[in-house]
């Protein structure tokens, strides 16, 4: 027998499953199928990459030259009218010689913004700031004041008036959702009712009709020979929107808190509001901060409706630099693709910061 | 056990619950009528009438696409019913476009081809991160500046057109022999939803779960061809025809309701696809192991254990995104699609009747909202896991 012994053939070396080559095998190459896939897409790719680049790079004009981009017009990008217009469609019609006002303020804003967004900076002073640059915000941009010229709101445009819709209403709808998804889940019947209508109410229906009503009823809700200011009635429409909308985000936190906790709050004798503000609402709002970033986002995206009730923000004060112009009205399309880049930079970089925020509470969460 | 007296004290949590509420009623309440008092002084100091009579009155306006008969002598009530006919097509044409897309790309995440996977991801974070005004905008600014004129229309084996002018396809003249064919069409359905409830049955008995999908279509298939037959075959179609100055015939989409539809689509299943994707997240991963383990493919992994259990993260959601294409679609004012807002719109300008006309967009909105939303949730009860 053990002269019958035989050794069994050798196994083949393993597969190597690291580095670029398996990478690519696994991720590119798996069965023909997955191949065939690639070789298309990457074919689509190329193709569309030249012909994109052929338009927007290699053909394009990039001078702000009305004569030249005429004659690219069909063939390459335009990109001219940008460079031509840029103050315009940033700033809208604010008057030209006063243009370092609105840039100092809006990047006072937007460094403000930033500075809330870093986790060393959350505290007291912070709400300080916040309400100092506000003020300046709104010195620098009315007027009136410091020997300031005055510039009606009427003027405000662009990304100016975007960035301070869009805080703004952020900070106002903040706390009346709180209260409101409070109030939500209540047990007074009352109370419960008149949120739950508000809040039905208010997502039954689109902004634009919101918007509508801050335009053109507001004025007749108000007693005789009482204005208020166009900007400001959009602003309230705009908060009261964006309210029920968090109020509901808020809501998701508030039942994701164990009825457990509020009875021990209430055994250990706190009130109703002691219990609200020292147990349950840190926690509840802690868990819905990735939900609400993406409410965030949405409020910026949805400032650009006000161009509807001409407010020239952003994307209306585009239209206004181009219609106007016989010579660049053709390349709407490239100024367009402008401010779509700085739209998408902002939601892009607050979407990104979300999963950061959330990858921060998943770090507190982890046992 | 002595009965506790009820203490009448504003130490109660009780009696200031009852407190509370009275003031915020009273609130609410006094808001309210000062809302309405001031808007009656108002309108009576600047002579506004109030009322919804004007609905009766010729509306005096033409409107670009109806889907009913309409001509400006007929008057307000039937033009926004337009409105509301082409807000309602918009909307239930772009929810089943956008599910179909947002089903497919959120599934392509997962793809095991990275590019897939690439393409996928970058197609959701750029439409995603862009107002939809804006993308409403470019959309029809593409649809009238790049498509070529009617005369020289892009044209794909003389069927279908595609130009400044909109779209045009082919489409069956209507024939009393086509109420065959519905009736054919409906025989199928029927048949099919019979052999469904059957072979439901024989799996809850058996285990053995036989052909969902194959069976029913070839029904309707089977049923529609009979039914055509029966009603004498009718074969004509209108088709498109490129004319001197434009394109005619056939069943044809202004560009104001391509870039709506367009816009609306893309946006919103960006966001389909996120949902799908958190839905498929949510199913541990344990259990497509346990799945793969067992012998089944991916595709059979993905059909019957994956999306049964994602579905019911996914719904919820998915209502919100329907409601939110829905009220989106009022931004076809923008580009003057005649949607139920612009109409009012008009209608507000031409009478003055500020109050009424937004009442109505409000109404027509609310009704959809909650129509939409009752309709989902009878299909996630359907779907919520039955427990036994």
């Amino acid at each position: 027998m053990a002269a019958d012994f035989r050794s069994i053939a050798p196994r083949e070396a393993p597969v190597r499953t690291e580095g670029a080559v398996p990478w690519l095998r696994r991720n590119l190459f798996a069965d023909w199928k997955n191949a065939l896939a690639t070789v298309l897409l990457v074919a689509l790719g190329v193709y569309a990459l030249q012909r994109f680049g052929q338009w927007g790079v290699a053909r394009a004009v990039f001078t702000p030259d009305a004569d030249a981009c005429q004659a690219a017009r069909g063939i390459g990008a335009c990109w001219g009218v940008v460079a031509e217009k840029w103050r315009f469609i940033i700033f809208g019609r604010y008057p030209f010689d006063q243009l370092w006002r609105p840039e100092i303020a809006t990047a006072l804003m937007l460094a403000v913004v930033v500075v809330s967004c870093i986790r060393r900076f959350w505290n007291v002073w912070l709400a300080a700031m916040w309400a100092v640059v506000l003020a300046a915000f709104f010195i620098l941009m009315g007027g009136g004041v410091l020997g300031l010229d005055p510039v009606r709101t009427n003027l405000w445009g662009g990304l100016p008036l975007t960035v301070m819709l869009a805080t703004l209403s952020i900070i106002l709808a903040f706390p009346l959702a709180v209260l409101v998804a409070l109030g939500r889940r209540s047990n007074l019947p009352a109370i419960r009712t008149v949120c739950i209508l508000y809040i039905e109410l208010i997502r039954g229906v689109p902004l634009i009709s919101v918007l509508f009503m801050a335009s053109f009823m507001f004025p007749l809700f108000m007693p005789q020979g009482m204005t208020i200011d166009v900007l400001v009635r959009v602003l309230v429409g705009i908060t009261l929107f964006a309210a029920a909308y968090m109020a509901e985000i808020v809501r998701g936190g508030l039942q994701a808190i164990p009825n457990g906790q509020l009875e021990a709050a209430d055994t250990l004798g706190l009130s109703y509001w002691q219990t609200q503000r020292k147990i349950v609402l840190p926690q509840a709002l802690a868990m819905v901060v990735p939900s609400m970033m993406n409410n965030f986002i949405s409020i910026f995206k949805d400032t650009s409706l006000v161009t509807i009730v001409s407010l020239y923000e952003l994307t209306g004060a585009l239209s206004l630099a181009l219609n106007s112009d016989v010579d660049w009205r053709p390349f709407k399309i490239e100024a367009y693709f402008f401010i779509a880049a700085i739209y998408f930079v902002v939601c892009f970089a607050m979407s990104r910061y979300s999963l950061w925020i959330e990858a921060q509470l998943g770090a507190s969460r982890a046992r | 056990m002595p009965r506790r007296k009820r203490q009448w004290s504003l130490r109660s949590r009780a009696v200031r619950g009852l407190l509370y509420q009275a003031l915020a009623l009273l609130a609410v309440a006094g808001a309210v009528w000062f809302l309405a008092h001031n808007t009656q002084q108002n309108m009576q100091v600047r002579g506004i009438q109030s009322g919804f009579d004007f609905l009766g009155q010729a509306a005096g306006f033409d409107i670009g696409e109806t889907m009913i008969p309409y001509d400006p002598s007929q008057s307000y009530l039937r033009a926004i019913v337009v409105g509301v006919l082409n807000t309602l097509r918009v909307a239930v044409i772009g929810i089943v476009l956008a599910t179909l897309l947002g089903v497919l790309v959120g599934i392509g995440r997962f793809s095991r081809n990275a590019l897939v996977r690439g393409l996928c991801y970058g197609y959701v974070e750029l439409f995603r991160n862009v107002p939809i005004l804006l993308q409403l905008l470019m959309w029809y600014l593409l649809f009238v500046e790049v498509l070529p004129p009617p005369q020289t229309a892009w044209n794909l084996a003389d069927l279908f057109y595609l130009s400044k002018g909109g779209f045009s396809m082919p489409s069956p003249v209507w024939q009393p022999g086509h109420a065959w064919l519905a009736a054919g069409v409906v025989a199928g359905i029927l048949a099919g939803i019979w052999w469904r409830l059957r072979v439901q049955k024989v799996f809850e008995l058996t285990g053995y779960a036989g052909n969902r999908w194959g069976v029913p279509i070839v029904a309707v298939l089977a049923f529609a061809l009979l039914g055509w037959t029966l009603g004498g075959a009718p074969r004509d179609w209108a088709i498109p025809e490129q004319l001197a100055f434009m394109v005619d015939g056939g069943i044809s989409a202004t560009p104001e309701f391509m870039a709506v539809l367009v816009g609306l689509v893309m946006y919103t299943a960006s966001f389909i696809a996120e949902v799908v994707r958190g839905g498929i997240q949510s199913v541990s991963h344990g259990q497509t192991e346990a799945a793969g383990a067992l012998g089944l493919t991916r595709r059979m992994v993905m059909r019957l254990v994956v999306l049964p259990q994602a579905l019911r993260v996914i719904i919820p959601p998915l209502t919100n995104q329907y409601l939110n294409l829905t009220k989106n679609s009022s931004l076809a004012v923008a580009i003057g699609y005649p949607d139920v807002v612009s109409i009012a719109n008009t209608t507000l300008n031409q009478t003055g009747r500020a109050v009424e006309c937004i009442a109505i967009i409000m109404l027509v909105y609310l009704c959809t909202s909650l129509g939409t939303s009752a309709l989902m949730n009878w299909y996630n009860k359907r779907a919520a896991i039955k427990e036994r």
